[in-house]
């Protein structure tokens, strides 16, 4: 084990996409035996950076140094060979082959192909650093974390002495991080060089031995974690300093808004994806909604939202202005909106549903409002000058109103679709991540503008990944494994262990809070 | 692996990389090099294999097209027809379905025309007569058009073949129309009404094609409006974009799949009444002549912009008869004709690929660089 020894050196560093710099001069170093953090916000370039050392990109300045010598390394082969092992965000194995099978595809051996003979050396592997994995399962069968080992196994199998994570921990509960960590450390034990890219800051504290930061490609420094703190990382992070505190006022005078009872629906397989759901989101407060990705979150909102078919079940509505009651089970989203229903939607997939990336920001801004009027035609004035507002109010960066949304950037675009949903006075506002993949500052930005919804009496429902924002956000929390709920808390009191259990309990018995 | 010199020897020349945006006189230069470039590589070919000046064939191509003042006419009048048909495909490509099928819809609407005018030609008069085949081909094109658009809407079969498909029992259609109504059992059928000329489009301004002209310079303008402005065109530009987005709006997308397969099916089945009432007076199964398919080319080299596809449908035919006239003229294979029209087709394509993207050196960065 050598300590300290540089594994891999990058100097000088630069790449640009068209106009933008994604990578500036960037300075990087690696040691044997260490865990680095790579910290910078979401477009800062970490990802870029690590494609260009695992041979995905080619950087158009500097060098590369392996080990004390300087490498060209042109293709993901070429970084195989250098022993250059990454990780990706969105796992890339064939559903249907063995996670055995999974790991030495594309890989030339000599010799004959034994499936045994990788099971057993996956075996030793996994006994190896602590990894708890049946070699002979599917890859369908198994759980998101389950397919981040079969990832990394994969890696070391090639003989990896360099492991690049990207966002490791992104789709991961509480207690898989935990033990990916552990397994990560053990690595570092023994002699490997790690770096993770994240933009947790409490990960990176617990984690890692160095952080380096980068912002807006530029390389701001590389600090040794114990002698830092999450303000000062924030710093170099943001480039000033920002408060990390969301307010929660006190839910005034909360009326029942929306009522799911037992609702059940399955997806195209067959396969149930709601199972039982019963909940009540009243008026001037926020409902999180936890569980690990793909729960059912997404079905739940649609079924509201008038665009998932339900088995059975019941979703009403009251009206704070009449005070009538509405069904809204089985209704369309325009009939759910002829019924006078002001239901606002962020859906998680914001270019692929709640916006269209080919048409400009007048005309996404139409999308809600084109219906009006008994002309043939379509009257842009009004889009235009909402367009106008919204980008003046949420400081959206754009060229202009009329840029196609695809060009700009994930925080912009977000602002564009929650600007649109908050602009027709919502009573009922469902946001499902809406800020992912953005900065530190959208994402603040984001949280006001649901906080002062909230303040207005609109029933808010936030679907969330970050556990630690849910606790901190949210009046009410609702856990969701599986199709079902499997919990109910109090935000005031909900602490981020107790979320985790929750999104992994399966089925648990009739016992639910309400 | 890692010895300095070998290192560089070892790094891409060159790299691509995506332009933001480009200034629009800069994009024409491009294409305009384009087709000079095009020229020159057509002129080498036609030096190789056919040993003739080159400035002479073109020369002689551009009179297969500007030649005589009727020649001009037919430019315009095989103009108005591609264009006619580029317009009825455009709102269903926009909307991202796959209709292959205009040529059956042209075919039908044609067929519609002429029944009409073998059966009820000499019983009514000649303006009501036209009007009734102007009505019967328009619900021929649209029947066409919208079977598949039903089976897509309903089952969600697949576009393409189906329309595909359609194209072959069109043509079978008229072969048996042809059959039952040449009692000779020729496979041609002549000038229908010769004598009397009734449900024929008449000359106007004593111009045959100047009719079918305005009639399709109304629809180019028509569907430009149509697309851009109206809550219609609005709407089947959403569909194609993202249906998720469309039904999460709540747009029926089965309704606009249909309501646009109609719009697409009446238009060819206009393209088919000008055909054999403006222009034919006749029916064949080669009606429609392929345009149903270089329609999708024009459709797709204007970007679906109606008024930007009178320049493509242009440069079409203008290849075309410059082709054909070439291919007489100096008694050239036709394949000849076709081979410069596919290089000069290829050099305005492949251009495209130079305005959206650049090509950076990665050696000269590098020296400036270090």
């Amino acid at each position: 084990m050598k300590l300290e020894t540089p594994a891999i050196e990058l100097k000088n560093i630069s790449k640009t996409f068209g106009s933008i710099k994604a990578n500036r001069n960037v300075n990087l170093t690696v040691n044997n035996g260490e865990i680095l953090s790579l910290l910078g916000e979401n477009g800062s370039g970490k990802t870029t950076l690590m494609n260009m050392i695992s041979g995905i990109y080619f950087p158009d300045e500097g060098q590369i140094f392996i080990d004390g010598k300087e490498v060209v390394i042109r293709s993901p082969k070429d970084a195989f060979d250098h022993k250059i092992g990454m990780i990706h965000q969105h796992f890339k194995l064939v559903d249907i082959f063995t996670a055995a099978e999974n790991i030495v595809l594309g890989l030339k051996e000599d010799g004959k192909y034994s499936i045994k003979q990788v099971a057993a050396r996956v075996a030793e592997i996994s006994a190896k650093y602590g990894f708890d994995i049946d070699p002979m399962k599917k890859i369908y069968e198994m759980s998101v974390s389950e397919k981040q080992t079969v990832e990394i196994i994969k890696v070391l199998y090639r003989g990896a002495n360099i492991l690049i994570l990207d966002e490791p921990t992104a789709v991961l509960t509480p207690q898989e991080t935990q033990k990916l960590f552990a397994v990560l450390r053990r690595m570092r034990d023994d002699g490997k060089a790690i770096v993770i890219i994240t933009h947790k800051l409490h990960e990176v504290l617990s984690l890692s031995d160095r952080v380096s930061v980068l912002r807006k490609g530029e390389f701001i420094g590389t600090v040794k974690t114990s002698e830092t703190n999450e303000a000062e990382l924030t710093e170099m992070m943001v480039g000033k300093k920002v408060s990390l505190n969301i307010e929660r006022s006190e839910p005034k005078n909360p009326q029942d808004r929306l009522i799911v009872k037992h609702i059940n629906c399955k997806n195209r397989d067959g396969v149930k994806v709601l199972d039982d759901i019963s909940f009540t989101a009243k008026g001037g407060e926020i409902l999180g909604i936890a569980g690990i990705a793909g729960s059912g979150q997404r079905e739940l909102l649609e079924a509201i939202a008038g665009l998932q078919h339900l088995d059975s079940g019941e979703i009403t509505y009251n009206n704070p202005k009449t005070g009538i009651t509405e069904n809204l089970r089985d209704k369309t989203p325009l009939q759910i909106r002829e019924l006078g229903v002001r239901l606002s939607f962020v859906p998680e997939d914001r270019l692929g549903m709640g916006l269209v990336g080919n048409m400009d920001i007048i005309d996404n801004m139409m999308l809600r409002s084109y219906r009006k009027g008994k002309s043939v035609f379509l009257e842009r004035k009004q889009p235009k000058s909402l367009a106008e507002k919204i980008i003046n109010d949420l400081e959206v960066v754009t060229p202009g109103a009329t840029t196609p949304v695809r060009r700009l950037s994930g925080g912009n675009v977000q602002k564009v679709l929650v600007g649109r949903e908050i602009a027709a006075a919502p009573t009922v506002l469902m946001a499902a991540y809406p800020v992912r993949g953005l900065d530190i500052n959208s994402s603040y930005l984001i949280y006001n503008l649901l906080n002062e919804q909230k303040k207005h009496g609109v029933a808010v429902i936030f679907v969330g990944e970050d556990l630690d924002v849910l606790v901190e956000l949210c009046d009410r929390i609702m856990v969701i494994g599986s199709g079902r709920i499997t919990g109910i808390v109090d935000g005031k009191t909900a602490n981020k262990n107790e979320l985790g259990l929750l999104m992994t309990k399966i089925h648990q018995g009739g016992e639910k809070d309400e | 692996m890692s010895k300095k010199n070998e290192s560089k020897v070892r790094e891409p020349l060159f790299h691509i990389a995506k332009r933001t945006s480009m200034v629009w006189w800069k994009a024409w230069l491009i294409r305009g090099v384009a087709i000079l470039a095009s020229l020159v590589v057509c002129a080498l070919i036609i030096v190789l294999l056919t040993k003739q000046n080159p400035l002479e064939v073109y020369a002689s191509m551009f009179k297969g097209s500007f030649g005589t003042k009727r020649k001009v006419w037919i430019l315009l009048q095989n103009m108005a027809i591609l264009l006619c048909i580029s317009l009825a495909v455009t709102p269903a490509f926009k909307m991202r379905f796959w209709n292959l099928g205009a040529e059956g819809q042209v075919l039908i609407g044609g067929l519609a025309s002429a029944a009409c005018m073998f059966y009820i030609g000499d019983r009514l008069p000649n303006l009501l007569l036209i009007l009734i085949m102007f009505a019967a081909s328009i619900l021929g094109g649209i029947i066409w058009g919208v079977i598949p658009a039903y089976f897509k809407a309903k089952w969600n079969t697949n576009e393409s073949l189906f329309t595909l498909m359609m194209n072959y029992i069109a043509i079978q259609l008229v072969s048996f129309a042809i059959m039952v109504w040449v009692p000779s059992g020729s496979s041609v059928m002549g000038v229908i009404n010769s004598s009397t000329s009734a449900g024929w489009i008449p000359d106007l301004f004593g111009q045959k094609y100047l009719f079918n002209i305005l009639v399709v310079a109304a629809v180019t303008a028509l569907m430009f409006v149509y697309l851009k402005y109206s809550k219609h065109g609005y709407e089947l530009s959403v569909v194609g974009e993202s249906e998720n987005t469309a039904r999460y709006i709540g747009i029926n997308v089965k309704k606009v799949i249909i309501r646009t397969m109609v719009l697409s099916g009446a238009v060819c089945g206009l393209a088919g009444f000008l055909l054999v009432s403006g222009t034919n007076h006749t029916i064949s199964k080669t009606l429609a002549g392929g345009n149903g398919f270089t329609a999708i080319m024009v459709s797709w080299l204007a970007k679906f912009n109606p008024i930007l596809m009178i320049l493509t449908s242009f440069l079409i035919v203008f290849l075309q008869r410059g082709a054909g006239e070439i291919a007489t003229n100096f008694r050239l294979n036709e394949s000849v004709a076709d081979i410069l029209t596919g290089v000069i087709i290829f050099f305005i394509i492949g251009c495209e690929f130079f305005i959206n993207y650049e090509i950076k050196s990665t050696r000269a960065k590098h020296k400036e660089g270090k």
